[in-house]
């Protein structure tokens, strides 16, 4: 992180703080005087946007629990009691409930940018791998937020998904119940899921820092995938990618804004408007829609322990994503076969998140299976074979080059590809 | 921004100005939602008013009502007790004001200004201390009237403070009779 | 080579597929609801007044006999953005109805009429109490309840609600279910104690008999009295009950999005002043 930093504290209470605790050159060093790929599209931006998103959510929800009580008997009406009653109460809520969803669309975009890009590669498969956890965190912590209104999707999706882990052989039912603190989701569960969603964040923000840290070692990547060279193919941080990003993350805030203020609840669902009744199941339980896809996977399976080891599975293998493409080419910028790939397997994704809402019934089912089996071939068995049989553009030899250039189609400077031979 | 630039320089730093300026007012915007929703909330402010039957409370007694989270006190004071308080001349009193808010603001703490309009043996009283927000014990301290054991407040059998650190006199709620034995505080 | 291009081809083919075939097969799921027009609808909707007040006298003297509105304060008639009644009008509902009012000096609990900052009394004790009254079925509470009812869009319906701002699934469906009770056709047995109603969310007949008859609620001011109108202005009203701030939100909402256009407009001027001078 450091190290970037070309500043020298003038006044003498500067230099007495540098001296004692240099946090002023680690800052410039990080987020000032930073060198950035000057080529960093508004893809790039999403990294950004998921600080400002995480930064909101973090205020809005310490502020939410001013007014909240964590009790099964009262939980639902002090909800209903910030709607009504506390000030901007509204707001608030729907800017927590809306920030979750936007966070999830960032958090996919970002993601999808990183495998786009092949930003996961050596050297930055830390960087990535600190992405992933940092993604299920905040899984969870959606998760067990969402249980805290008390509605009826919140008591029955936490019931759902706390009685995945009874498909673990021997331990699952100790293991439910110690989620639980009983036999059912209940008041214990509430106070523990209220707990917990409010640590986890923090925790995010912690690996967010380490995230950061990572790929601050390791430069960015950048659209072409090369490692600047020289001086000419970065920029300084600031004000030229502080000001894009902001420019973004308001751009951004137009879409949170659109849904916060013209359609707060089209994300949610209605029958979490309906108190939590241990006695009735809705017909149709669904989790939010951030969550489809990998609820897809799990009923594709007849087989209860291998749809939640399937589940769990397909983000598992995220972790070693950066060892499962063989590839040397860094950005599918240059890759004609593994750019047709990547929009089916993102088609596969939205695809798995539509049967998610759907029925486990039918065709459904025929469907989800053939999609999950094609999400995790992509991963074991397209990204793998592709590095090997695909044969890359002509990579441009720096940043400089590519910008001046045109993208991909400027002269095969280095030898980094092989000549074209079709 | 070092570069030298002869191109229109005022119209970009009126750019940077405005954008700056609108970014400054957005954030004081934002911020406004995070700091009101801590003020009382519209259930709270609608809060109920009491009503408390004082024709139970015998000259000497008093008896302690809740309202809005707090306790107000309400005596029936002995003839002895009320012409001690009337006896005090107002302009030595710590606190000259009547801190009655069924008065005008100006209103003097005379006795007759402290008690109930036709009933001036009963007085109505929040029971918190003006100093730092104690309970004052009844029938105590200096002057027979309410001592506060906090900080050491002594106030009169007119609630007015005599002695000690608390800057003004007990407030008055606003009340009425709402019938000859019923009143309704707030 | 070739023919790896020629399987990717193809899968997307079937994506594409199964992309519009899914769709198709989720269609028709629950009952068909017509889409009324209402007020509150869109970026600048607002309640209407006098239909807020005619559908506060229907769930008065109709519905409230059943279901209760338990996060409803008296207060609320009297707040902006509501049915707009004034502060002594709403004083003079309150008081025709008796809540609890703590314990008296022997520990009994006492009544008392109701005041402003009073919520909504329950008609019912509690759910046993409102079951056994009702042949088993628990008349859902009207807090909530509009904003508690949706039938799904199905695609490509909720991609266009994101366009529209469709956020009245409740009243549409409420309107739909209070004016969709008729006759069961041959062949459909209806239970004892239910009525048929094709509009019903889960299945064909429900419990609650037909609540409205033409001429059952005084309307005063001229408004036609009959049982589409009595349904329209009571969904209008639970709408405000379940969403009480939608104007406020509107209101702030419209300024909001004209000062992040704008401020969005002049970060882009500054962002390219800034990176005017260079290659990317």
């Amino acid at each position: 992180m450091a190290g970037h930093s070309n500043y020298v504290p003038q006044s003498a209470a500067a230099k007495w703080l540098e001296s004692r605790l240099p946090v002023i050159s680690l800052v410039r060093g990080s987020f000032v005087d930073f060198p950035t790929p000057k080529n960093l599209n508004y893809w790039w931006t999403f990294g950004g946007i998921l600080f400002f998103v995480l930064v909101a959510q973090i205020l809005t929800g310490i502020v939410l629990v001013m007014h909240y009580t964590a009790s099964t008997d009262a939980a639902f009406a002090s909800v209903e009691h910030i709607m009504r009653d506390v000030n901007f109460g509204w707001l608030l809520r729907y800017l927590h409930a809306n920030g979750a969803s936007m966070f999830f669309i960032a958090v996919f975009i970002h993601m999808f940018r990183g495998m786009y890009y092949g930003s996961y590669k050596a050297p930055r498969e830390i960087s990535w791998i600190l992405g992933v956890i940092i993604f299920l965190i905040m899984m969870a912590t959606a998760f067990m937020g969402y249980v805290l209104p008390w509605g009826q999707m919140s008591f029955w999706g936490a019931t759902v998904i706390t009685n995945l882990f009874s498909a673990l052989p021997l331990v699952g039912e100790p293991i439910v119940q110690w989620l639980w603190g009983g036999f059912a989701v209940d008041n214990p569960t509430l106070n523990r899921f209220f707990s917990l969603h409010y640590l986890l964040p923090f925790m995010i923000f912690g690996v967010v820092l380490l995230h950061v840290w990572a790929f601050h070692t390791t430069g960015n990547n950048n659209p072409t995938g090369i490692q600047p060279k020289t001086k000419q193919d970065t920029l300084p941080f600031h004000p030229y990618y502080t000001m894009k990003d902001l420019f973004a993350i308001v751009v951004f805030m137009i879409l949170f804004a659109y849904f916060v203020f013209y359609i707060p609840n089209y994300l949610g669902h209605a029958d979490n408007y309906i108190e939590a009744d241990p006695l009735v199941t809705p017909a149709h339980i669904v989790p939010e829609w951030y969550f489809l896809p990998f609820y897809a996977i799990l009923r594709a399976v007849p087989d209860k322990l291998g749809g939640v080891i399937l589940m769990f599975g397909s983000i598992a293998v995220l972790f070693v994503l950066p060892w499962l493409d063989t590839s040397k080419v860094r950005s599918g910028t240059y890759r004609p076969l593994f750019k047709q790939f990547f929009w089916i397997f993102a088609a596969v994704c939205v695809g798995l998140g539509y049967l998610g809402a759907m029925p486990a019934e039918g065709i459904y089912v025929v469907l989800a299976r053939i999609l999950t089996a094609y999400y995790f071939a992509h991963f074991l068995i397209i990204l793998p074979l592709l590095g090997f049989l695909e044969k890359p553009k002509p990579v441009p030899a720096s940043i400089s080059e590519s910008v001046l250039g045109g993208s991909g189609s400027g002269k095969p400077a280095g030898a980094v590809a092989a000549p074209e031979t079709k | 921004m070092a570069q030298q630039d002869t191109v229109e320089p005022t119209r970009r730093d009126f750019l940077y100005i405005a954008t700056g300026a609108m970014g400054a007012v957005g954030a004081g915007a934002l911020a406004w939602p995070f700091i009101h929703q801590m003020n009382p909330d519209a259930s709270a402010l609608a809060l109920a008013s009491i009503e408390v039957d004082v024709a139970a409370v015998e000259p000497g007694q008093s008896i302690k009502v809740m309202w809005r989270g707090k306790p107000v006190f309400i005596r029936n004071r002995t003839d002895e007790e009320v012409a001690e308080a009337n006896d005090v001349p107002v302009d030595e009193l710590p606190d000259r004001m009547a801190r009655n808010l069924n008065l005008s603001a100006d209103a003097v703490a005379s006795d007759e200004n402290r008690g109930v309009e036709g009933n001036e043996a009963l007085i109505v009283m929040v029971g918190v201390c003006t100093h730092l927000g104690c309970i004052p014990l009844g029938q105590a301290g200096d002057f027979g009237g309410w001592f506060c054991p906090c900080h050491g407040s002594h106030y009169d059998t007119a609630g007015r403070i005599r002695k000690g650190p608390a800057p003004e006199n007990l407030l008055i709620p606003p009340f009425e009779f709402i019938s000859d034995d019923v009143i309704r505080i707030g | 080579m070739n023919t790896m291009i020629k399987s990717v081809r193809g899968a997307m083919l079937a994506l594409a597929t199964v992309a519009v075939a899914a769709p198709a097969l989720a269609a028709g799921e629950g009952p068909h609801i017509e889409r009324e027009q209402w007020s509150f609808a869109g970026p600048f909707g607002t309640y209407d007044r006098a239909q807020l007040q005619r559908g506060f006298k229907v769930y008065k003297e109709v519905c409230a006999s059943c279901h209760g509105a338990k996060f409803l304060a008296f207060r609320n008639l009297a707040q902006p953005g509501g049915p707009g009644f004034t502060e002594e009008q709403a004083k003079v509902v309150a008081a025709e109805y008796t809540v609890p009012k703590g314990v008296d000096e022997y520990g009994d609990p006492v009544e008392g009429p109701a005041v402003l900052s009073d919520r909504w009394p329950s008609p019912f004790p509690n759910e046993t109490a409102a079951r056994a009254a009702n042949g088993g079925a628990y008349p859902p509470d009207f807090s909530t309840l509009a904003k508690a009812r949706a039938v799904a869009s199905g695609f490509p319906g909720f991609v266009f609600d994101i366009f529209t701002q469709y956020q009245e699934h409740g009243p549409d469906y409420i309107y739909n279910l209070l004016t969709g009770y008729e006759e069961a056709p041959e062949g459909v047995e209806v239970p004892v104690g239910q009525y048929y109603n094709p509009k019903f969310i889960a299945g064909n007949t429900l419990a609650m008999a037909p609540p409205l008859y033409a001429d059952s609620v005084e309307y005063t001011d001229g408004t036609p009295m009959t049982v589409e109108q009595y349904a329209k202005d009571v969904s209008a009203f639970m709408m405000w009950v379940a969403e009480p701030k939608l104007e406020e939100r509107k209101n702030l909402g419209f300024r909001v999005m004209i000062f992040l256009i704008v401020f969005a407009s002049l970060l882009y001027f500054t962002k390219n002043a800034i990176w005017r001078n260079v290659d990317h």
